[in-house]
């Protein structure tokens, strides 16, 4: 029987004192919990399917579905292949990371680029100068000439209303697409991943997890993060409500005026649409503190794309996105 | 990628999970109940709220209505219905919770299924003013066939019927005798009122005569985890980790999710369907060696002997195996659109294995409602519910559902395109024996 209440090792399985008390010697905490979960769904996949992949942006929840893999297969190396759709707009310190990580753990980063496409003329630069929305062909195309069959993605379902609807395995056809009413119900831990050749499954390993849960886990596994997550100084202009950093993507505009504020992002994705927010909160439990006593959600705050309308997540979903 | 922490952090880092399902209706209020758990505990955060408000206000309601929180899909918004099983988080100090949201209407009984087959307790919704009627009773039929631990019965609108303790007390002996009958362990009956917010998160101030404890505060304190000394320890074999390192040049684990039960290091394990034996050697919990391990924990599993062990094996201890067979009786929950016919060629998944089966025979047909029995009804139609006798390709080692909610589970798969047909569970239906086969002349006809 293994102590682990007593230990200062992190990687030990936690239990609260109160909840050992209720609960007996077989309890465990709710992140040793969706830990587990989340191994299980990533052996599953590897146990099932030819050619996964894993989606990996460098932001928080792409590198905390990295550790878990890493995790569910150690000693032995993850195999999976990254891949990275890339806006062309993204922070510099995020790509950095990526490559870090990526020569670390010696993996294989496959790259589908949005500005490949653009430069192509097989997309359009959007007024507003977004390009999230424009992930969607470059993922697909790439998904079909790697003949990826499953594909994992850091979705969580408390993330916003249309996401609380997805499976952990979501089957998509061979444009990518999502029908709701496709999807097969998730009974049990019982994974059905069966699809025909060209179409392939999306697996989202933290279904289960909310924010705070992911910003606990890495607080408690000590994994390193790019550090615009962090409060630091930063050139940034107001539009839409949002700060948002100044960038050949397309800001500021005229009336719009540049100012420095101390602030960290909360989500990390295309520097169009990404906003940062004023905090001091320079080290992980203070990030885990203002997060726990935030009154706004992760998207609502940050997010301008899933605010275009009630019904915009799930009509970009139904399309391939992610 | 790894590095260690300063200790462990204290608050939210030490409180266990539970994952419940709520059943009921949109007229028994159980949008406004789970809206309701989601904004007293404070789960709501400002921008879901102030767009409730905004969509509240463009459909003329006055207040913000609290139902429309958990609101998903844009059909379901036009339609005013909640088609699917949705997953709502929240969490307090005590604990996290996972709530498997689903509809409560007759043509939603799999989406019931599918809550209640990962949920640690369920919440049946009844309206005061109405009592037990046919759709409680298949409420507590569902909870009481997937076997979930625990049952809550929400007794609501308790302000409709001027919060008598008479009303409450009635409905609450008689659904509690029901479901006794049908097996179910624990029942916990609570007067409420989601609307007025009466015993769903603040105690009643109207209703004194209740001291029992808040729905919260029974969420927050119901045991999540069981005693497992004397459960049968199961680990199915998912993944094989041959690292062929020169670091680990031997190093062969087997890795997996302990499906029930405990497994320590020293124990004697039989590999199942290959009835060898050999000891276990170590156990790693993700990167770091264990004496003991239990369900639910991830874990890969170093034997002394090397034997030829994949994926769809099974290690069980030696003194406590599963009969193996290919012959399966069970009772079954149609979830797809298509029926399933005595004859019909599917898959059958059980835990990492999957092998090709015969639907042999399909007994009976059971009408939730009253427990009725329909004799050889030749097909199960979308959210029937059926004893099946499948015969499978392969020996499995299949335990008695009710001994084992993983391992005694199944998916019947269509073999064509892979949609899921079923979900089964292996043995008797109900804790206790069935109910007598009645209503041979059963009214309802097929409902295609």
């Amino acid at each position: 029987m293994t102590t682990a209440a007593t230990t200062e090792d992190a990687s030990q399985p936690e239990r609260a004192p109160a909840a050992q008390e209720a609960e007996g010697p077989y309890a465990l905490s709710h992140l040793d919990a969706l830990e587990s979960e989340a191994v299980h769904i990533f052996r599953e996949v590897a146990g099932e399917f030819e050619r996964p992949v894993i989606l990996f942006s460098g932001g928080k929840d792409s590198i905390v579905m990295l550790h878990l893999a890493l995790k569910a297969f150690a000693p032995a190396a993850v195999p999976f292949s990254l891949l990275h759709v890339d806006t062309g707009h993204n922070f510099p310190e995020v790509i950095a990371y990526r490559d870090r990580v990526v020569a670390a753990h010696r993996l294989r980063l496959h790259v589908a680029s949005v500005q490949d496409y653009i430069d192509r003329g097989v997309l359009k630069e959007r007024p507003d100068g977004t390009r999230n929305p424009l992930q969607t062909l470059p993922l697909t195309e790439k998904i079909a000439a790697e003949r990826f069959d499953a594909v994992f993605g850091g979705g969580r379902r408390d993330e916003e209303k249309a996401r609380a609807k997805e499976r952990v395995f979501s089957l998509r056809d061979e444009f990518s697409q999502w029908d709701p009413r496709r999807q097969r119900p998730e009974l049990w831990q019982l994974y059905n991943g069966r699809h025909a050749p060209g179409e392939h499954v999306r697996v989202f390993p933290l279904s289960n997890w909310t924010e705070l849960d992911v910003w606990q886990y890495i607080a408690r596994e000590g994994i390193e993060l790019p550090e615009i997550y962090f409060a630091h100084e930063r050139p940034v202009f107001l539009r839409g409500g949002m700060w948002l950093t100044a960038g050949d993507w397309g800001g500021p505009k005229d009336g719009e005026a540049v100012e420095t504020r101390r602030v960290r992002y909360r989500t990390v994705g295309d520097m169009s649409c990404t906003g940062a927010v004023d905090s001091d909160a320079s080290t992980l439990d203070a990030v885990i503190a203002e997060i726990a006593a935030s009154r706004l959600t992760e998207r609502g705050a940050t997010r301008a794309d899933d605010k275009l309308s009630e019904a915009a997540m799930e009509d970009r979903k139904r399309e391939g996105y992610f | 990628m790894t590095s260690t922490t300063a200790g462990r952090l204290a608050g939210p880092f030490a409180t266990t999970l539970l994952r419940f399902a709520t059943a009921g209706s949109v007229d028994d209020g159980k949008s406004t109940l789970v809206g309701r758990l989601l904004h007293d505990s404070k789960s709501v955060l400002a921008d879901q709220l102030e767009a409730v408000e905004h969509a509240s206000r463009s459909r003329g309601a006055e207040g913000p209505d609290l139902a429309l929180l958990t609101d998903g899909l844009r059909a379901e918004r036009e339609q005013g219905i909640t088609i699917d099983v949705a997953y709502r988080y929240f969490a307090t100090p005590r604990r996290r919770f996972i709530l498997a949201d689903t509809p409560g209407h007759v043509q939603y009984t799999r989406n019931m299924v599918t809550g209640a087959s990962t949920a640690d307790l369920a919440v049946v919704l009844v309206d005061a003013r109405n009592g037990v009627i046919e759709q409680t009773r298949r409420h507590a039929a569902v909870a009481a066939l997937l076997r979930v631990p625990h049952v809550v019965l929400a007794v609501n609108k308790m302000d409709l019927v001027a919060y008598a303790e008479p009303v409450f007390a009635k409905i609450a002996e008689e659904f509690t005798a029901y479901a006794t009958e049908l097996g179910v362990p624990e029942v916990t009956a609570i007067p409420i009122s989601a609307l007025a917010g009466d015993n769903v998160v603040e105690p009643s101030a109207t209703m004194d005569w209740y001291d029992g404890p808040t729905v919260l505060e029974h969420l927050e304190t119901v045991p999540v985890s069981h005693d497992l000394t004397g459960c049968h320890a199961r680990l199915p074999v998912q993944y094989v980790i041959r690292p062929q390192t020169a670091e680990h040049p031997d190093y062969r684990g087997y890795a997996g999710q302990i499906a029930a039960g405990t497994f320590r290091v020293g124990d004697e394990v039989t590999v199942l369907p290959s009835g060898r034996t050999t000891k276990v050697a170590g156990i790693d919990l993700l990167g770091r060696p264990v004496d003991v391990a239990w369900t639910p924990q991830s874990v890969t599993v170093l034997l002394e002997d090397d034997l030829d062990i994949s994926r769809g094996d099974m290690l069980v201890p030696s003194s406590d195996t599963p009969t193996t067979t290919q012959d399966i009786a069970a009772t079954v929950c149609h979830v797809a659109d298509t029926p399933l016919r005595v004859g019909q060629r599917v898959l059958l998944k059980h835990t990492t294995r999957t092998v090709k089966a015969i639907v042999k025979q399909i007994p009976s047909r059971l009408t939730l409602d009253d427990l009725s029995q329909h004799p050889n009804p030749g097909l199960l139609a979308a959210n029937d519910i059926g004893r099946v006798l499948v015969r499978t390709a392969e020996p499995l080692a299949l335990d008695a559902y009710a001994d084992s909610r993983r391992t005694g589970s199944f998916l019947l798969i269509d073999p064509a395109d892979g949609t899921t047909l079923a979900a089964g569970m292996a043995g008797e239906a109900f804790a206790r024996a069935e109910a007598p086969a009645s209503a041979t002349d059963d009214e309802e006809g097929w409902d295609f």
